[in-house]
This record gives structure tokens, sequence and C-alpha cells, in this order.
């Protein structure tokens, strides 16, 4: 792929000819490749985050996507959900920096849900992420995950929702 | 807002930025507009965008609120197309750059030309029977102004009925009160005008005033420096987040003990005591338990309805203690030794009618009004909101607690206050009501066929006035032979039309009515004429919040269609008044209608605010001091009314009132009002034996108002697609009732539908539904009382309640987690 190329393929798809060199410089494999032109999706990377059978019920494991500076964590509700995935259709994942202001969320036990300390926004992964009350105006970024039935890993794929802190969720 | 979730465009370095207050709640806070060519934007390295931030890298925490509803873009009038952000502003001392989720939408509710957006009202549109159409105004004004100059001429002023609008933000401000107000008082002269939210003209603190209290009598930043908080019936963190984030939170927390020890070098100076009074474990209670920790927060969960008991019971134990201020009282008050006597509840008395065991109305006292450890008087914040003012007779209880503030002196000094929190925005100037206090209780009048034209203003009275089912059924009925008259007016002329509708109101029961609003609602089912109003951005609004702050928010973009400011929607109605009297050679009544001459909203803005005598203005005599350019120059920081004087390019104002204890009264002193705890009102309490459960009701965070913009974003309308109502899970349980159940509430007065939400926090026999949603309307089962004034018992509510099924759609798609922050 030629300079020439990417810059056309990132006008194309919305994004800051600026961020480029950003992306190149994020080492992920798929942010190397081209998308045909006319995308609309930004380039995800497809990152293997956990083995589905190794995730405990109500207990969220942190993880970073699609970059090493966004904090995300995946969990494993013990029963489906929307959007869930996995052998069970309980498994999903979020960016947990909030969206109103980012500051970290933590799960929360009792009620089920992710919480933020700063302003008390309360997010439910069990709906998609929903606000259940709070400051925000965006319900919680989803992490899309694939399953590999194969050796039961759990891929990111790509992000619903914009991240805190962000003009794009490619930095 | 974009159609890409995952990416949103930047503001260039060379976008314009304009000034806006938020819209909505009561706390004002300060956005800035950034508005640029829709085929531009900025890049992401500092020097390529307009906000100076590095987009290459993650913003850490804090850094900015930027969300994909913060943008838009929107068409303007010549078809040219703008990408919008809407912002909150750092350098703003209210909301120190913070958003509310109400707020942060900002930008998602401009008109875009697309989307829900398209529900705005483009132009005037008349129904014709069965259907609705546009027109313009000129025939829209015609049919208007003539069925209005009919009446004025048969029936006389008092026939033609107005719901309207009196307060700052969308739907108002002092161009729009004052246009209205003129058009209603000085033009037509007509009594039969009720305000917003409740049935009749009043003011919902006429009891704080008759004692010469002003209701926003401090600033937002004494929250930060007083030793206790007081809340009563008021939710701070749902209805006016950013006070209770930016001001009250900070003095929860400690952070505002240096500035307490720098504005008081000899006081102690610790983080706040907070105490709530309220019948309901609130969500703010909750989130301040956990900012301030459980030890340092009191909740007086009063049994409903019996506030006046409990601050009798507190002044009472207060003067025992000698914690009352006798120097304060003896130079600058009168009448306290009457009130006291009237107002004696001994501590047994006041546990046993509010519920409140005695230790905590005891610990109450000691918090908020014994002396500090540094010997000195307590500095006490009392904030007050739709506990009181929807409370069990609205003038009693303000009277009480009112009495028991004055006799701590809990007024005129840093740290103090007793202040209603607010609901919407300030901005009254208008001419004196032409009536007497009490005004006429319009909706009784129209229940009764009074009232022949009625103008629904930037209100919605369907989904907020008590009795509503009565109410609505009277005005569906009434509207109804006037539809039937027009439905046969083929080929009519706007004169000939003006003929049937007259005749369908002075000879046939009818009610002509016409809604002037932003969207159709659930009360322009009912009406016959709609005109299209605009909101802040699409004109110049001023308006002042709870710290009686006035900010110029700037017009950026055009309204939708022919819409336009409602001031300037009074001057068209007045002028087509004043030709049609001057072209029948009535000099008297073409007068009347004269002085609307206004081309833009700063004319209405310099004939009303800027010319403060004789009218009822929150700018006072010194309102002329404010122009348009000096607000624009004094930017999202504004000025605090009254304006002390204009010097070196800035407008001066008032931080507090009082501190030189001149009240607002004849002598100057604070008047003591008697006001004997005086138990339930029939009414009410009759239904009360009657049903089983107290319907409480007011806002959640979510939805603003009638949520005539939420309900058409995803973001709300998923969350709420019906008014939730917090059950307590056992009775909920007796009534095989679950979470995401449809149940109706039912008495006397109405039945209602709501959506059940399941939550510990409620106590048994409790409820707490949301108020003035379009989904399941509470006031369906509000009773007709009132207190004196004719304000409302919203909160005086008892129903049953029973399941009517099971939503399977909304146990999929809501989510019915715990709104509490804490959860054990």
């Amino acid at each position: 792929m030629t300079d020439l190329s990417r810059r056309r393929f990132l006008k194309a798809s919305g994004v800051a000819a600026t961020a480029g060199a950003a992306l190149m410089g994020t080492g992920f494999a798929n942010a190397q490749e081209p998308s045909p032109p006319g995308a609309t999706t930004l380039p995800y990377p497809r990152e293997g985050i956990a083995k589905a059978g190794g995730l405990k019920v109500d207990v969220p494991m942190p993880f970073n996507y699609p970059d090493p500076e966004s904090f995300c964590q995946i969990i494993k509700t013990g029963r489906p959900v929307p959007g869930g995935v996995g052998p069970d259709g309980d498994i999903v994942a979020f960016s947990t920096q909030c969206t109103h202001n980012g500051c970290p969320l933590s799960y929360d036990k009792v009620a089920r849900t992710f919480k933020c300390g700063c302003h008390f926004s309360i997010f439910d992964p069990e709906m998609r992420g929903q606000m259940v009350d709070g400051q925000a105006t965006e319900n919680l970024p989803r992490i899309l995950l694939e399953h590999d039935t194969k050796d039961d890993t759990l891929y990111a794929v790509a992000v619903e929702g914009l991240i805190y802190g962000r003009q794009c969720n490619l930095l | 807002m974009t159609q890409y979730r995952d990416r949103i465009p930047l503001p260039p370095p060379d976008a314009r930025r304009t000034n806006m207050t938020c819209h909505f709640c009561i706390v004002g806070c300060g956005y800035h507009v950034y508005k640029w060519p829709e085929n531009r934007e900025g890049g992401r390295a500092p020097d390529e965008n307009a906000l100076g931030l590095d987009f290459r890298k993650q913003i850490p925490a804090l850094g900015i609120i930027m969300t994909p509803p913060m943008h838009n873009v929107v068409t303007d009038r010549d078809g040219s197309r703008h990408h919008i952000m809407i912002l909150p502003d750092k350098q703003c001392v209210v909301n120190q750059g913070l958003s509310s989720t109400r707020g942060g939408q900002m930008a998602s509710v401009m008109f875009s030309g697309e989307g829900a957006s398209r529900q705005r009202l483009h132009y005037p549109m008349v129904f014709t029977g069965d259907d609705w159409v546009e027109t313009n105004w000129d025939h829209a004004l015609l049919v208007y102004a003539g069925v209005t100059k009919r009446l004025l001429d048969t029936s006389g002023p008092d026939q033609i009925a107005f719901n309207a609008f009196d307060h700052g933000g969308a739907g108002g401000g002092f161009e729009n009160t004052w246009g209205s107000g003129k058009l209603m008082f000085s033009a037509i002269g007509t009594q039969l005008v009720r305000i917003h939210n409740r049935p009749a003209y009043n003011s919902e603190c006429h009891a704080t005033r008759d004692m010469g209290i002003g209701e926003l009598n401090n600033s937002y930043e004494d929250s930060e420096v007083a030793d206790t908080l007081l809340f009563i019936g008021a939710n701070g963190y749902e209805t006016q987040t950013n006070y209770f984030l930016a001001h009250a939170m900070p003095n929860m927390t400690g952070k505002s003990v240096e500035k307490k020890k720098q504005w008081f070098p000899d006081e102690t100076a610790e983080p706040a005591k907070v105490i709530y009074v309220d019948p309901r474990r609130s969500l703010t209670l909750s989130v301040t338990e956990h900012i301030a920790g459980k030890d340092n927060v009191l909740h007086l969960a009063i049994a409903p309805g019996t506030d006046t008991a409990l601050f009798n019971g507190l002044l009472t134990y207060v003067v025992e203690k000698g914690w009352h201020d006798k120097d304060f009282i003896d130079a600058h008050t009168s009448g306290f030794e009457e009130a006291l006597a009237a107002n004696r509840m001994d501590l047994k008395a006041c546990s046993k009618v509010t519920g409140v065991p005695v230790a905590d109305i005891q610990k109450a006292a000691e918090w908020a009004y014994a002396p500090k450890a540094s010997g000195q008087r307590k500095r006490t914040m009392h904030g007050y909101e739709k506990g009181i003012i929807w409370g069990n007779d609205n003038y009693r209880i303000q009277s009480a607690l009112v009495d028991l503030v004055l006799a701590t002196h809990n007024v005129g000094r840093r740290g103090t206050g007793v202040v209603r929190m607010g609901g919407h925005q300030e901005g009254y100037a208008r001419p004196p009501y032409p009536g007497g206090r009490p005004s006429k209780y319009v909706d009784e009048e129209i229940i009764k066929g009074n009232g022949k034209m009625l103008t629904v203003w930037a209100t919605n009275s369907f989904q907020s006035t008590l009795n509503a089912e009565e109410y609505r059924e009277a005005v569906y009925r009434r509207a109804g032979i006037v539809r039937d008259v027009i439905s046969k007016a083929r080929g009519a002329s706007a004169v000939e039309l003006t003929d049937l509708i007259v005749d369908a109101v002075e000879n046939r029961g009818g009610l002509f009515v016409v809604n002037i609003d932003l969207y159709r609602t659930k009360l322009s089912d009912a009406a016959h004429l709609l005109l299209p109003a605009a909101h802040p951005g699409e004109m110049n609004l001023t308006a002042m919040n709870g710290e009686r702050r006035m900010r110029l928010s700037e017009r950026f973009m055009d309204p939708p269609g022919d819409a336009k400011p409602d001031c300037l929607i009074a001057a068209d109605i007045a002028n087509t008044l004043k030709a049609m009297y001057e072209k029948e050679g009535n000099t008297k009544m073409a007068k009347r209608f004269a002085g609307f001459d206004w081309k833009t909203e700063e004319d209405a803005f310099n004939d009303g605010f800027r010319k403060p005598e004789g009218i009822d203005s929150q700018g006072g005599s010194t309102g002329g001091l404010a122009t348009y350019d000096r607000l624009r120059a004094m930017g999202t920081n504004g000025v605090q009314l009254p304006i002390k004087e204009y010097k070196d390019g800035k407008l001066i104002g008032t931080e507090m009132i009082y501190t030189d204890y001149k009240f607002d009264t004849k002598d100057g002193k604070a008047h003591f009002l008697p006001s004997p705890w005086n138990g339930l009102p029939g009414t009410v309490e009759a239904q009360k034996k009657k049903h089983r459960f107290w319907i409480n009701n007011g806002r959640t965070n979510h939805i603003w108002q009638t949520a005539y913009h939420d309900r058409y974003l995803p973001f709300r309308r998923d969350r709420f697609p019906m008014s939730p109502i917090e059950m307590n899970p056992e009775d909920a349980k007796s009534l095989g009732i679950q979470s995401g159940d449809i149940v109706e509430l039912h008495n006397d007065f109405g039945s209602a539908f709501a959506m059940a939400y399941l939550e510990p926090d409620i106590a048994k026999g409790q409820t707490f539904m949301m108020f003035g949603y379009d989904n399941g309307v509470v006031g369906d089962v509000v009773t007709d009382w009132t207190d004196r004034n004719l304000i409302p018992y919203y909160k005086g509510t008892w129903a049953d309640i029973r399941k009517v099924g099971t939503m399977k759609d909304y146990k999929r798609t809501v989510s019915f987690k715990r709104r509490r922050f804490l959860s054990a």
C-alpha cells in the first residue's frame, strides 16, 4: 500500500489525514491492512482477549483495546444477555472509561453495574451498556466480540460507540 | 448527530464560537457553540482544532467532555449546512466544564432538517376538521387576531385564556416573557392566565416573598462554604446536577475547607454536615452518603406532608436551647413572639406527627443551629424544591421554614440562605397581572365552561396539571365543538372561518384552542391552530439561573421554516389586532395594541427588561444597565442580578442579597408569619384513607420537563419508554408485579399508567413516579386541592395500583438495575 492510497482511504472514511502516522504506529497487524475503497468502518484490529472457559462468572477481566491507552473489561454475566457471546451467550465487553468525563469505572458485584466515582454514572453491562443513571449522554461503548469455537478464544473485533477523550476510536 | 458512532468531527481553529447557557434546568450551565461549514473539519494536532487539544493521543480523564450528542449538522434558511459542537465551558463558574446528561445533549436537539428534528413545527398549521395542514403567518394571524378581537368586543378580555410559560431558558427568557406578557396583560388585559405547571397565575414562593425574602437570595458558592447543608424535598443530583457536583460536593468532601478558612478565618472549618428532609431515600441522598460518609449525612424521613410540623418542632427546640439570634430578631425582624407561640410544638408531638425519632430532630438542630466549636453561629444553607413547592400547603410550609431560618439568622450571611433550588431558569419581565390574589383558578373555569379561546404557549397542561383527567376531558369536549364546525367550513375565508369559530364558542360551549410551541404536543391533539416558535440558539435569549446570574445565549442558527421567537409572535398578533382596530377607526383599542413595533428580540428586550419602571422584572430598577453588547462581553459568567453598576467595561452584580438586612417589605424588616401545623387537607386525607399507596412524584435525571425533546431521542426514550414508577419490592410482590410490568394507578380523580421499577430504597406503601411524561401522566391521579394561592399539592396523591400486564419489549430493552449509587 502506498502513502497515497492510505491518504485516500482515510479521507474516504472521514478520518483526519493526520491519523495516518498514529495509525501506522499502533503495531496492530490489522491496522496496517487497507480497507476496500469507500469503506465507512474503521480498520479495527482483531485481538485475542481471553479464553471463554477461563472467565469466572461476575469477575470482570481488564484488557486494552483497540490500543494500550484504552481500558476495557470483559465480563461473563452468568446468564444470556443482549449481545452476549460464548457458549452461554453471557460474555460481553465494554470500554470502562466513563463516556461522560473519562473516569475509570468499577464493577459493583451487588448491583451488577459499572459505576463511576467521579460524577456517579451507572451503566448496565447486561443491557448493552445502557446508562442506568448519571451524567453521560452515551451508553458505554461496546467492544464487539467474536468467539472462536475451535480454540475457545474470544476476539475483540470492533468498538461500537466513541471511546472517551478521542476524536476517533483509532488514535 | 453523526451517523458514525466511533468518531466525531473537530471544529477547525477558525470555527465561529458563541455563548450558550443550557436551555434546561435552573442551574444554567455555560457552554460554547462552535459552528463551521459542513465540508471542513479540524485536525487532531492542537494547532489544527479550535479546542487546542492534541487528539493524536488519548485525552486523560477530566480533560474534556466531548461526546457524539454534542455534535450535529444544522441547516440554515439559505440552505447552507454547518457542523455545530456545543461543549461545556471550563471557565464558567457555574459548571466549571461539567455537563449534565440533559445539557450535554443540546446539539442533538437543534434543528438539522433530518431525523427527529423534522418533528419541529416549521410553519403555522390549521386543523381542517380531520387533518393538520400548513398555512402562512398572514392567514394564521387573521384567524387568531380575528377571534381574539371578536371576543374582546363582545365578551371582554376575561374570556380569552392563556396557559403560558413564565420562566427562563428554552420556552422563556426576558424577551419572551415580556412580549407575551405585554400582549396578555397590557394589550388584551385578561386575568384568565395560568402559568406553566399550575392552574392559576401565581408565585410558588408567595410566603417567603410576603416575609420579605426573595427566594433566590444567595450564590452557588455559598453551598461551598456553609457549615451545614439542609435540603428539603430537593433532589439535587438529578435535578440541579452541576450545582450539586460543582458546589455542594466540594463541601461534602472537604475540598472547600481552605476556602472556608480564607473567608471566615476565626471560625471552625470542617467538611459540611448534610441533612435531607424527604420521605424518600432519593438518589441524591444515596450519592451523598457515598461522598460524605454516612456519619455526616442525616436523613429525616418525615411522613408525607408533615414538613410544617418538623420545622415548628425544630423552631421550638432551637429557641428552648437559646440557639436563636435575639439581636438579629430584635433589630431586623417583626412578629417573632407571635409566630413562636403559634408554631410551638414540642419534640414529642413533632416526632409523633413526622415519624422522625426525637433524637434525630435534636441531632438535626445541633448540626444546623448549635454554635460552632469556635463559638460563632453556624452558617446553614437551606435549599428547598418540590417537596415544599408541591407540598402540603405551599404557603404554610414555606412560612414555617422561613420562620426557622429567620430565628437562626440564616440569611444575609455568606454560607447561609433559604433558597428554592428551582426547576426552570428564571427570566421574568411582565406588566403587572391585571387581577388580584388569589388569581383565577383557570383550569376550573375551563372545566366549568368559561373561557372561549385558549392559547397554550410553550407549556403542555395535559401533562403538567393537577386533576388532569377531568381537565383534559373538558378541553377535548369543548374543542371538539369547534372542530366540528371547522370541518364543515369548506371554502371559508379567514373572516368566514372566524365567524364560524366565534359562533361555536359564543353559542355552543366550544373552546378555540391555539398552541404555540416547538413541536406538536399531546395538547395539540385538542388544538385548531399551531404557531411555530424558536428556542435559544435560533434567537438571542437572556435568562437568569438560581443565583440570579444573567447571561445572553446568542443566536447561531436559523429556526426551522418560518418559526420565530415567541416575543415576535406576540408582536405579530398585537400588530394584526392594532391594524384591525385602526381599520374600523377604533383608536382607543388600537392604542392598546400599540408598542409592539419590534424587528428583533433585542427590541423586545430593550422595551421590557431595560425599562423596568412600572413592570414586574427580575432585573429590578437597574435592568437598564444591561445591554446585549455588555452581556455578550460578560460571556458565560454574565452578571448576577440586580446589577450594581457598569464600570470599566464590566457589569458588576450582586452575589448575596440582604447583606444590609434591608428586606423586601415596606418597613424593611423581615416578617415572621404564624404557621401552625395544619394536618393534611380533607380532600387529600380522604384519598389517603381509601387507597394503599402514596404516589410521590417528580423529575428524574434523564428526562427534562414534558420530554418535548427527549421523547425523540433514543438514548432517553429507550431508557424510559413509559413513566417509571419506583415501588417497594415486597409491595410489588404482593400484587404480582415485576420490573417492566405495566401498572395502573387509580383513585377518585382518575387513572394513570406507568412502568413498574422495583427499588428497595422505596418504603413500603410508598412509590415515586416520574412527573410530566407523555406516556403515563401522573397528574391524572392528582386531586384538585390547592393552597390559598392556587398552588397544587402534586405530592399529596394516594392511589391503588393494579398490574395491567407484562411488556416483553420493556424487559428486553430497559435496564431495571438500581439507580441508587449505594447498593448496600
